[in-house]
């Protein structure tokens, strides 16, 4: 990792290092049906993230002994390229990518109706190109547009967005350097319109009063990249004119 | 994933979901009620410091152990502390020899972030010559038997262990760093306890079973370093929790965890006076 030369998360009137506000994202945008093979794709920039994803499926399991007489099964890849870091990284699949792969797969699963494809299995790529700190929650959201482009039946969209503790305070979506630096992170990922919680994860220290914050600045951020990834789905289907919400 | 019929999973659903509304369980407990609980120390005379630990039938056993090692590049006044576990093969008869799957990858992180990230230990004081020589110490857990409720047992097998655990004491020197021969406590600050809950229908229960586990929709675990502070969480499972469930789950894991705290912290100190 590069040593970063920044002394100072948050400045004296609590603006962060790359100038945002606490409860600021970094820009995001994201784009529907990008790859020509997959049967639905998605792109994500979440800051200086750029996350490719990709859905096959519903398909024929392989091994065949792996399928399920009433459900479809999903699967998962969630990984890292080699250049997508400071120092490159190994390209076989880390402890942490096969974790990561997994707390995904389990994030999404409830959006879904797999029960309507039994003995089949629904695949998920997910490739990072760049990461800088939240990957793990720009991945499902691009996952879930990718699934939603491959015309899965859907309960809703899974939509993700982190919260974390900087020079204690609570901000919403650390980047790289908030991440390693700060004192805590709290990736989330919720179903906006059914109100459901599926994925969570929290590392560092927070107090009951903290962890209030961070799962309200989490969910916030987690709306407003909603309205960005419904406006992208949108945008491939009917149009960008037709959304109505320019 | 364990091999399960399908059809036994769904008719032990309706059963279960029967006795969860009168808000009591299969086995008789109340929703948040634990297995009792076993904790002995000292048990491995090789390890720095060990401990096993059963949770109802679920057992697990982890060791400490000590040694000198380089420090990571970006921390070079830091000792290290590193969290492993293992299902071993005898434990279950799902479980296989080879390469860790996904399920134990998970619970080894997961209880590696919930010891590290509370700062149990001051890994400063592991430092030895700063950028050359710390203490590494690593606490390598290994299931005996699986009947749920892996995450607590591993967490309170691997704290129990650190905290009736002793380091070599190191002297540093022109030549470099010579071990003494003699042992002084670790410098263990703080007891995090993890607490595991589950969703099964509308109802969150903590301490699954291996039955219940297979039929929850969803598990979260709580890690807490003191009453007051919450220092590691892992949603699992497909399956999502209402923003209520979660904060009843925040709230749950601090009562409960203060409560498992003090039982834990007692039966250290007996194991230590036996010694």
């Amino acid at each position: 990792m590069s040593k970063s030369s920044i002394t100072k998360l948050l400045d004296a009137k609590g603006v962060r290092h790359d100038g945002r506000k606490f409860n600021e994202l970094r820009p995001v945008t994201m784009k529907v049906g990008v790859l020509e093979n997959a049967d639905g794709s998605a792109y994500i920039e979440f800051g200086k993230n750029k996350i490719m994803a990709a859905v096959y499926g519903p398909r024929e399991v392989h091994p065949k002994h792996m399928s399920v007489p009433d459900r479809s099964v999903l699967r998962c890849r969630y990984h890292m390229t080699p250049f997508s870091t400071d120092t490159r990284k190994n390209p076989a699949p880390s402890r942490r990518e096969i974790e990561i792969s997994k707390v995904i797969r389990e994030g999404l699963e409830p959006a879904l109706i797999l029960t309507d494809y039994p003995r089949t299995a629904i695949e998920v790529y997910l490739e990072v190109l760049q990461s800088d700190g939240g990957s793990r929650c720009a991945s499902i959201t691009a996952a879930s547009l990718a699934l939603a482009d491959a015309g899965i039946n859907m309960r809703d969209l899974v939509v993700g967005c982190a919260a974390g503790k900087i020079e204690g305070r609570v901000v919403v979506d650390l980047d790289d350097v908030e991440d390693k630096e700060g004192e805590g992170d709290m990736p989330m990922a919720i179903l906006p319109n059914l109100g459901q919680v599926t994925l969570l994860q929290l590392d560092g220290r927070f107090s009951r009063k903290e962890f209030d914050e961070a799962f309200k600045l989490a969910k916030d951020g987690c709306m407003k990249v909603y309205d960005i990834q419904r406006k992208a789905l949108m945008e491939k289907y009917f149009g960008a004119e037709e959304t109505g919400e320019q | 994933m364990s091999k399960k019929s399908l059809v036994v999973e769904h008719l032990k659903r309706a059963q279960m979901l029967d006795v969860l509304t009168k808000g009591v369980r299969l086995d008789g407990r109340g929703l948040l009620d634990y297995r009792p609980i076993t904790i002995e120390t000292g048990i491995i005379e090789k390890a720095n410091g060990s401990a096993k630990v059963r949770i109802g039938n679920t057992e697990v056993i982890a060791g400490v152990k000590v040694q000198t090692g380089a420090p990571f590049e970006d921390t070079p006044d830091q000792g290290l502390l590193i969290v492993t576990a293992e299902v071993l093969p005898l434990a279950s008869a799902y479980a296989e020899p080879g390469p860790p799957n996904e399920d134990a990858i998970e619970l080894a992180r997961v209880a590696d972030r919930g010891i590290r990230e509370s700062g149990v230990v001051d890994l400063k004081e592991l430092c030895l010559v700063k950028g050359k020589n710390v203490l590494a110490v690593f606490i390598d857990v290994s299931v005996l038997n699986v009947d749920g409720n892996l995450f607590d047992a591993v967490s309170y097998a691997a704290v129990a262990a650190l905290l009736s655990s002793t380091m070599p004491k190191y002297e540093v020197t022109a030549e470099g760093v010579k071990d003494t021969g003699k042992t002084i406590p670790l410098p263990v600050k703080l007891t995090p306890i993890s607490i595991t809950m589950v969703l099964i229908g509308n109802t969150i229960i903590v301490d699954p079973t291996l039955d219940e586990e297979s039929v929850m929709t969803a598990r979260i675990t709580i890690a807490s370093a003191d009453k007051n502070t919450i220092c590691a969480g892992q949603k699992g499972n497909p399956g999502g929790f209402t923003e209520e469930q979660v904060m009843l789950a925040i709230d749950t894991a601090i009562s409960k965890g203060e409560e498992i705290r003090k039982m834990l912290k007692k039966s250290v100190g007996h194991g230590k006076k036996q010694k």
